[in-house]
C-alpha cells in the first residue's frame, strides 16, 4: 500500500536526519522524499512517499508524531491528493530527431529550457507516472543526465478542511 | 554569570541533589561552577555507570537523575547507560561537554557527534549554540524527560558556550512547545467501552508493565483490581505493582515467568494490558493474547498500541489517570470462579526445583533474603540467571524491585543501587548480581567507598556466564563457548582492598544466620554465594 505523508517539522538543522533515521531504524521504506520551507520560515514541509502493510503505515504515522521536532503529520492516499515531481533531463540531439523530440515535449507538456548545438535540457513538471512515461519515450534518444525531485503532494481541496 | 553557572542554576531550580559523572576538559567549566552549589557530585569510575546510577536515583525518587560527562569518549561511554534508560523509559538528563563550537565538525581531539550518535536512544537531544538558551533548554529537557512516555534527554554543551557570558538568567515557569503535548488522560468514550466490556467479561485479567510504576499508578491499579476482584499478572518491569503475596497477584508472565501467569493470561477473555509494550520476552506469541478475547491496550505512548499486537480497544493515557477514571465508572461483575481456577493453577503449576545441597540454592536464598529484608527495601537485580531467579523468587512487600528488562544491560545493579541509596539513604538497598555482571561494574566499589554509600551486594558466584551457558546447554548441546569465568578475582581480597565487609555462604546450612549477619551491617558489605555452576533457571 502506498501512502503520502505530509510532515510539517521545525525548520532546524538535524531534523531531516532524525526523520530519515527513524525510517531506517524501523525498517520503513522511503520511496521518495522532498523537503522545503513553507510560508512560515520556521516550518519545513517534508513530503514522504512510503509503502508497507496496514500496520507499518500506521506505525510510520505514530512514530513520526513521537518525534519532538514534528509539528503535524498528514497521511493520505495518492488518489486523495495532487502530486507533482519535477524532472530536468539533458539529451543529445541531431538534425534527424530534433523535430521528434520537440513534438514529444509538446504532447507531454514539457519545456526545452536550455540548448546548445548538440544538447538540449528539458524540464517537465507532472505526476510520477507521467514523468516515467516521458523518460521512457527518450530511451531511444541518448539521455546524458537526469535529475528528478521527490514527489510533492497536497491533499485535494476539501471544503470540510 | 557564565553558561556553566547557568546550567548549575537550572539544576538547582529543578531540585537536583546529585550529579553523577566524570570530568574532562570539555565539561570542566561546569564542574568548576558546581563547586559553588549545594548539589553534590559523585565521581563514578566509568561513564556508563553514571547513567545507571542516575537511573537508580530516578526510579526511587521519581525525579530525573542527572549525569554529566565530557566530550568524545566520555560521551560515547555513556551511550549504553542512556540506551538502557531509554529501553526502560527511565527519565534522565545527560549533560555532555563538547569541543569549541567553532571546531565542531572538524574532528578535533575528543570530538564526537554525540547528539547524532544517541538519536535512536534518547527522547530528545539538544546541542546548545547560545548560552542564553540554557534556561529554556533545561526547563524543556526536564519536562520532556519526565512526562508522557518518559525517557532520557541529552544536552550537548560546547565548552565555549559553558564559558560564554549569559546576559540575564531567568528560569522559565512553564514550557511551551508546539510539538509536544502528551496525552495522559484517557478518552472517556473508550473508558466507558472498557467498563462495559469488563461488566460482560467472565475471565478478565490485568497485565501490568513498567508504565504503571512510571506513572505512579500502582495504588490506583491495586484499588481497582481489589474493587472488582480482577486478577493481576505483570511483566518483568511491572514487578512490584502488586505485593508478591497479594491474593490477586499471579506472578510474572513471559518466557522466564511463571507458567500459571502465562496460562492465566492466555485463558482470560478480557486482557487489560497496561503500560507494557508486548515485546517478545513477555509475549512470544502475540496471537495468543488476541485470539478469543478482548484486548484492551492502555499506554501513554500511542505508538506502542498496535505496534506488536492489534488491540480491540486502544486507550491512550497513563495508568494512574486511566485507573482513576475507571474507578469512577460504576459496573458490577463477579469472577469468584475464575479466581478460584487461577488459585488452583498457582498451587499446582509452580515450577519445582531440585537444588543441589552442596551449594547455595539461589531460589531459596532469594526468597529468604527478601522475606528478611525491610518491608520498603529496594532490591536491584542485575542481568543473567541472577535476574531470572530474582524475578521468580524475590518477594515484594512494600519496597521496589529494580532491574533492566528492556535492554538487559549487565552491570546495572551496583551503580543503580548506589543511585537508589543516595536518593533515599534511609531505605535498605541490595544489589544482587552474578559474578559476570559484578565484574562489569566492580570499579564502582571505589565510588561507594569514596562517597560513603552503604550498598549491600550479593554475588551469586558460579564461575560462569550462567545465562549464556544455559542457552548453550539447551541449544548447542553443552558446547560451551567463551562462558568460563576462570581468572575472576578473589572477592574476599577484593572486598578488603576496598575496606568492605565480606561474607561467604557456601551452602544452605547456615543461610538464616548469614542473611541476618548480611542485613545487619551498616556499612557496605559483599556476600558471596557459591551456587551450582550447572544450575538452570
Amino acid at each position: 500500500m502506498k501512502k503520502i505523508y505530509s510532515v510539517s517539522v521545525e525548520n532546524r538543522s538535524g531534523v531531516l536526519c532524525k526523520v530519515a533515521g527513524l525510517f531506517s531504524r524501523r525498517c520503513f521504506n522511503i520511496d521518495s522524499l522532498a523537503v522545503g520551507e513553507t510560508d512560515d520560515p520556521a516550518v519545513s514541509c517534508m513530503t514522504i512517499v512510503s509503502s508497507g502493510d496496514k500496520r507499518t503505515i500506521e506505525q510510520i504515522e505514530k512514530q513520526l508524531n513521537k518525534k519532538l521536532d514534528v509539528i503535524k503529520v498528514k497521511t493520505f492516499d495518492e488518489a486523495a491528493s495532487i502530486s507533482r515531481e519535477l524532472l530536468l533531463m539533458k539529451v543529445k540531439y541531431n538534425k534527424s530527431n530534433r523535430r521528434d523530440i520537440m513534438e514529444v515535449c509538446e504532447i507531454m507538456n514539457a519545456h526545452i529550457v536550455d540548448m546548445s548545438k548538440t544538447m538540449m535540457l528539458i524540464q517537465m513538471c507532472d505526476t510520477s507516472e507521467r514523468i516515467q512515461l516521458f523518460i521512457n519515450m527518450f530511451k531511444t534518444v541518448s539521455i546524458v543526465e537526469v535529475a528528478r525531485t521527490g514527489t510533492l503532494a497536497l491533499q485535494k481541496c476539501n471544503e470540510t478542511e | 554569570m557564565t553558561g556553566a553557572d547557568a546550567i548549575v542554576k537550572c539544576l538547582e531550580n529543578e531540585g537536583v541533589e546529585y550529579v553523577f559523572g566524570y570530568p574532562g576538559v570539555a565539561i570542566c567549566p561546569f564542574y568548576n561552577s558546581i563547586l559553588e552549589s549545594s548539589i553534590q557530585t559523585v565521581l563514578i569510575r566509568t561513564e556508563q555507570n553514571a547513567a545507571h546510577a542516575a537511573s537508580g536515583l530516578t526510579r526511587v525518587s521519581g525525579k530525573p537523575g542527572v549525569c554529566a560527562v565530557t566530550s568524545g569518549p566520555g560521551a560515547t561511554n555513556v551511550i549504553t547507560g542512556i540506551a538502557t534508560a531509554f529501553a526502560d523509559s527511565i527519565p534522565l538528563i545527560c549533560i555532555t561537554g563538547q569541543v569549541n563550537s567553532a571546531l565542531l565538525g572538524s574532528d578535533v581531539f575528543q570530538e564526537a557527534d554525540i547528539t547524532g550518535a544517541v538519536e535512536s536512544f534518547v527522547k530528545y537531544s539538544y546541542l546548545v549554540r547560545d548560552a542564553n538558551d540554557i534556561p529554556r533548554i533545561f526547563k524543556e529537557a526536564f519536562h520532556i524527560a519526565n512526562t508522557g512516555r518518559k525517557g532520557p534527554v541529552l544536552i550537548d554543551v560546547p565548552i565555549d558556550i559553558q564559558n560564554m557570558e549569559v546576559k540575564k538568567f531567568s528560569y522559565p515557569e512553564t514550557v511551551s512547545m508546539r510539538t509536544y503535548k502528551p496525552t495522559v488522560k484517557g478518552n472517556m468514550v473508550q473508558i466507558k467501552k472498557v467498563a462495559a466490556e469488563l461488566a460482560r467479561a467472565k475471565r478478565p485479567i490485568i497485565c501490568a508493565g513498567g508504565g504503571v510504576l512510571l506513572s505512579g499508578g500502582e495504588k490506583e491499579l491495586r484499588t481497582f483490581a481489589e474493587k472488582y476482584e480482577i486478577p493481576v499478572v505483570s511483566t518483568m518491569m511491572g514487578i512490584g505493582v502488586m505485593p508478591t503475596k497479594h491474593p490477586l497477584y499471579f506472578g510474572m508472565v513471559g518466557n522466564n515467568g511463571k507458567p500459571y501467569a502465562n496460562r492465566a493470561m492466555n485463558e482470560s477473555d478480557l486482557l487489560l494490558m497496561v503500560g507494557a509494550r508486548v515485546a517478545d520476552r513477555a509475549v512470544n506469541q502475540p496471537d495468543l493474547i488476541t485470539n478469543n478475547k478482548v484486548l484492551v491496550h492502555i499506554d501513554v505512548d500511542p505508538a506502542e498500541i498496535g505496534k506488536n499486537v492489534g488491540p480491540s480497544i486502544p486507550l491512550v493515557g497513563d495508568a494512574k489517570h486511566i485507573f482513576d477514571d475507571l474507578l469512577l465508572q460504576d459496573f458490577t461483575c463477579e469472577h469468584r470462579q475464575w479466581i478460584k481456577t487461577l488459585e488452583e493453577y498457582r498451587e499446582t503449576m509452580a515450577r519445582k526445583r531440585n537444588p543441589n545441597p552442596a551449594y547455595v540454592d539461589p531460589a531459596g536464598f532469594i526468597t529468604l533474603l527478601s522475606e528478611k529484608m525491610e518491608d520498603d527495601g529496594v532490591y536491584v537485580a542485575d542481568v543473567g540467571q541472577n535476574q531470572i531467579w530474582s524475578c521468580g523468587y524475590h518477594i515484594v512487600k512494600k519496597g521496589r524491585f529494580l532491574t533492566t528488562g528492556g535492554m538487559g544491560t549487565m552491570g546495572y545493579s551496583i551503580p543503580a543501587a548506589m543511585g537508589a541509596k543516595l536518593a533515599q539513604p534511609h531505605r535498605q538497598v541490595i544489589a544482587v548480581c552474578g559474578d559476570g555482571s559484578f565484574q562489569m561494574s566492580m570499579m564502582e566499589l571505589a565510588t561507594m567507598r569514596q562517597h560513603h554509600v552503604p550498598v549491600k551486594i550479593v554475588v551469586l558466584k558460579n564461575n560462569y556466564l550462567g545465562m549464556v551457558r544455559e542457552f548453550q546447554h539447551y541449544n548447542y548441546k553443552d558446547n560451551y563457548s567463551v562462558v568460563d569465568l576462570t581468572g575472576s578475582p578473589d572477592l574476599e581480597k577484593l572486598s578488603s582492598a576496598y575496606d568492605m565487609k565480606f561474607l561467604r555462604l557456601e551452602n544452605m546450612a547456615k543461610v538464616d544466620e548469614m542473611i541476618d549477619e548480611f542485613l545487619k551491617q551498616d556499612e557496605s558489605v559483599l556476600l558471596e554465594c557459591i551456587i551450582d555452576p550447572m544450575d538452570l533457571v
